[in-house]
């Protein structure tokens, strides 16, 4: 296999594991107010989460990084073209990961409710625009002659566009209310399975036309085993929820996940931006990348790192493996009135 | 202001910001872990003490530098990409190495320390805090080679028809002398941060009106010791490394060297200028108090060297470069690198008066002056970093990649020339004001945070137990609920859980 088409290929193993793990914990963000009636309830959801949102959240930086090193040109444009939709993200992970660490910092209701809502926020928009912004990478933006896009913000918000928003915050919503059915106890879990049932058909409804939709468009003939895989998943998934296995319905929807970004990236290959201006300026696989050296020796970093990241984040999901019920919660102790 | 102006303008603060964390953050992981290795091994409460308060400043510290980390993997892809596209074949290797190595093991060993402390055995958990802190030790690693090939790019090629550099030896780039003299230095100047930011806290602890709490007294006097000792080892360090860094300077960047000196003539054994009085941007010879042969001195370790300076570079630079203006700022070259060398002297001084005050078992006096400076020493490692970066960084205009002058010339680009084509002015603005208002409105937050917790002590994170207990380690659940009381031990491990 040539060195472009593994690293494409690593990219979205890279892209598949931010969007199934960070996936589920923005499901948790989205959730907290829906699920958390109280504020005890709502330490529940966030604690499921706390111990591994940040190493969720390093898959990005690695697929960014490795997008960087493997596709420069690809890496270039894309974050360059989806400028201020980036910036959103940026803005809404920023007040997110602040918020999990600061909100119990201080005991008091408004302290805790401001957090909570940047919470809610920084889960709702990059759930959103992450799948604006990939189903826009796929059926092609205005790209120029230098590889420069050359739309706006509203160029990105056209109806694919927005059905792709539609479908990542709906099953990423599915896939943290799955998590949470699957990691707590008691009064939440049973909200969490009612709400999963309602959902469902949701995300099965607009994944099933996002995903027919792109795969008519320009699928290839391979690439309706992943659609098919990610229908019958969703399906199972609502079983297997209604069956009360929580653990299934969770991996299902993973499962879902992972078999949705490889129809994506095996319809756009061996594109990775096609630029509606003209196919001539399109970033493929072989004008976007880097030298054959740089991809030999990021081949060798990654063949040898990401077992072992995989062992050790593996190990860390592990040690937390116990569901969590509110009377786990203790009470609040910090310091000093405000 | 155009799109390269206001470019530079959001990747100075919000790249200034982020060191503002994380120089706390590298020092604070490894002062951490010694802390609780010391428990470990000797069971002494009050190194958990200590442990579990500057863990505590650690973590709100810690979250800032991730979230402002977040924007600087992304920025050069929106707003540098014409740089990205050029340097991406070499750049982008150690950014990816960056993430695979160091940021996966520190993220996941963090939040199996944080959440771990009745899940794990204590020796394992002690691990885990260590591996946090290696995880952020080799992140700077990677960055800084990264940042080093852009102030003397080794181990490529220029290829004419890609108009890119590429990547020949991953090697040479990452054993980049620059590299090797940088990476020390930014260490050392993190663990100078973090040791005066240890000793200050606890020297204000001890010296409030009313004393520290007696539960937390003698683990405060040990911090402050601790506190003084490293800080005299890193100041040691940081004077090395920055004498190696000055020579590589004299060598690569001769332009960046004569700008910190003010040099406008190129001269055969020059002083050290300590100050000048006078504009030093706009006219020469305002260069004072110079301590004869000391710049010759320091760059070469020979008395008698001869320093080009500004005017005759920049013509220099002009016939090989075609015509232009190579002078970077020179009121900022000049003084950026005497404020980071006064800011580190300034902090090594308050080590020296705590050293005093404490000689021979002595208490801390409980005086207002001994408060004020206590907390008010804490900024001047932040500063001198700082100033370190906009030196090294401004210095280094108008390149953003600087030409190495001992070979590969081509292999070299204007910050003018970098920035992305896709963005309008209007958008940068909208990010550039985006981006300040929430650092600045979280900088708020964090320092009322930081303030809230350091007045309260480590008696606050943990409460002093009556009956001494005599296995090390802490009870109670966090998070997990083998346990369902609320009694006071929990509170410990709760005040790590969220
Ligand atoms: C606690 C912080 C701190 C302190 C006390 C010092 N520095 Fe420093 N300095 C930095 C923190 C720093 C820094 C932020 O870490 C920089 C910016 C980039 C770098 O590599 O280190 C830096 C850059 C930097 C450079 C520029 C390197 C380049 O442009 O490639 C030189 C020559 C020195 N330093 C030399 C010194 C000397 C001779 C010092 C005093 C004896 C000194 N520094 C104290
Ligand atoms: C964290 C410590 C750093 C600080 C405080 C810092 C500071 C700065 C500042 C103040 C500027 C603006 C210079 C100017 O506009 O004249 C700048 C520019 C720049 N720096 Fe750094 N820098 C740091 C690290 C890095 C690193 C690690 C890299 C690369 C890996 C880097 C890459 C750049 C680039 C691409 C620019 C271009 C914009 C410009 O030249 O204005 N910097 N930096
Ligand atoms: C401008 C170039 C830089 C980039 C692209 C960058 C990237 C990042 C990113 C993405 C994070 C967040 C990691 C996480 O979520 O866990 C981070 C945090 C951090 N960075 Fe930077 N960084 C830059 C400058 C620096 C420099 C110059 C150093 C050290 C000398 C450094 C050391 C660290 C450390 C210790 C943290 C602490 C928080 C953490 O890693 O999670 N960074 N950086």
């Amino acid at each position: 296999m040539e060195l472009t088409t593994f690293w494409f290929i690593l990219l979205a193993v890279l892209w598949t594991g931010y969007f199934f793990l960070e996936g589920f914990d923005f499901g948790v963000g989205m959730l907290l107010h829906p699920l958390g009636r109280t504020e005890t309830e709502r330490r529940v959801l966030v604690n499921t989460i706390g111990p591994v949102w940040d190493g969720n959240e390093v898959w990005l930086l690695t697929a960014g990084g490795a997008t960087f090193a493997a596709f420069p040109n690809w890496y270039a444009t894309l974050f360059s073209g989806f400028y201020l939709a980036l910036f959103l993200i940026l803005v809404a992970l920023i007040l997110r990961g602040v918020a999990f660490e600061y909100r119990g910092k201080v005991d008091s209701d408004r302290w805790r409710s401001r957090w909570d809502l940047a919470i809610a926020f920084g889960s709702w928009v990059p759930a959103v625009l992450w799948g604006v912004a990939f189903a826009n990478i796929v059926a092609g933006v205005p790209i120029d002659a230098q590889g420069d896009f050359t739309g706006t913000l509203l160029t990105l918000l056209n109806p694919f566009g927005l059905l792709g928003g539609v479908v990542t915050a709906s099953l990423f919503l599915l896939h943290g209310l799955h998590f949470v059915a699957l990691k707590t106890e008691g009064e939440i879990r049973h909200r969490a399975r009612a709400l999963a049932v309602r959902v469902a058909p949701v995300a099965i409804g607009a994944g099933g036309a996002f995903l027919i939709w792109n795969q008519v468009a320009r699928g290839a003939a391979w690439t309706w085993v992943p659609v098919l895989v990610a229908a019958g998943a969703l399906v199972g998934s609502f079983a297997a929820t209604r069956a009360e296995r929580d653990g299934w319905a969770f991996a299902l929807t993973g499962l879902a996940i992972a078999a949705a970004v490889a129809s994506l990236f095996g319809g756009l290959f061996p594109d990775v931006m096609p630029s509606t201006t003209d196919p001539a300026f399109s970033l493929t696989v072989h004008n976007a990348s880097s030298t054959p050296y740089t991809l030999r020796i990021m081949t060798w970093v990654a063949a040898i790192m990401t077992p072992v990241v995989l062992a050790y984040q593996a190990w860390s999901y592990w040690v937390f493996r116990k569901r969590i019920g509110t009377h786990h919660i203790p009470a609040v102790h910090v310091p000093g009135p405000a | 202001m155009n799109v390269v102006t206001l470019s530079r303008w959001q990747f100075g603060i919000t790249t200034v910001y982020h060191f503002l964390m994380v120089p706390l953050t590298i020092g604070l992981s490894l002062v951490v872990a010694w802390f609780q290795t010391r428990w470990y091994r000797t069971g002494d409460e009050a190194y958990l003490r200590l442990t579990k308060f500057f863990g505590k400043l650690f973590l709100i510290n810690f979250a800032m530098g991730v979230v402002t980390g977040i924007v600087q993997e992304f920025q050069f892809g929106m707003n540098w990409a014409t740089y990205s596209r050029f340097v991406g074949d070499v750049f982008g290797a150690p950014l990816a190495m960056e993430a695979l190595v160091a940021f996966f093991l520190e993220s996941t060993f963090l939040g199996l320390w944080i959440f771990g402390w009745d899940r794990l055995s204590p020796r394992l958990h002690l691990a885990t805090i260590w591996a946090a802190a290696i995880g952020t030790t080799l992140s700077a690693y990677f960055i800084v080679a990264a940042n080093s090939w852009m102030q003397h790019p080794v181990g490529v090629r220029f290829n004419p028809t890609t108009g890119r550099a590429e990547l020949t030896s991953i090697g040479a780039v990452l054993t980049n002398p620059t590299t090797l003299a940088a990476y020390p230095h930014v260490i050392a100047g993190a663990l100078m941060t973090a040791a005066v930011f240890v000793g200050g806290v606890s020297a204000y602890l001890l010296s409030r009106a009313e004393g520290a709490h007696p539960a937390d007294a003698p683990a405060l006097h040990r911090a402050v010791r601790v506190s003084i000792a490293l800080t005299f080892v890193a100041g040691v360090a940081i004077a090395v490394s920055g004498h190696f860094q000055t020579r590589l300077m004299f060598e690569q960047q001769p332009m960046k060297m004569a700008a910190a000196e003010a040099l406008c003539d190129t001269e055969t054994g020059p002083g050290l200028s300590l100050f000048a009085i006078g504009n030093v941007g706009a006219e020469c010879d305002v260069r004072s108090f110079v301590i004869p042969k000391a710049l010759s001195l320091l760059a070469t370790d020979r008395t008698d060297a001869t320093i080009p300076g500004v005017k005759d570079l920049n013509a220099q630079y002009q016939e090989q470069f075609g015509p232009g203006d190579y002078r970077p700022n020179l009121v900022i070259a000049y003084w950026g690198f005497r404020a980071m060398i006064l800011f580190g002297a300034v902090a090594s001084f308050g080590a020296v008066v705590a050293w005093w005050l404490t000689r021979k078992g002595r208490h801390l006096p409980r005086a207002r002056w001994v408060r004020i400076t206590s907390i008010a020493v804490i900024a001047t490692p932040f500063l001198a970093n700082t100033f370190g970066w906009v030196f090294t960084e401004m210095g280094r205009q108008p390149w953003v990649v600087a030409p190495n002058p001992q070979g590969l010339p081509e292999v070299r680009l204007f910050t003018a020339d970098a920035a992305s084509g896709a963005v309008s002015s209007g958008m940068v603005l909208t990010t550039l004001l985006g981006f300040t208002a929430i650092y600045g409105a979280l900088m708020v937050v964090e320092l009322l945070l930081l303030r809230r917790y350091i007045t309260a002590g480590p008696e606050a994170v943990m409460p002093h137990e009556p009956e001494p207990s005599d296995h090390p380690r802490p009870e109670g659940p966090g998070d997990d609920g083998t346990a369902s009381t609320t009694d006071d031990r929990e509170a410990d491990v709760l005040a790590f859980a969220y």
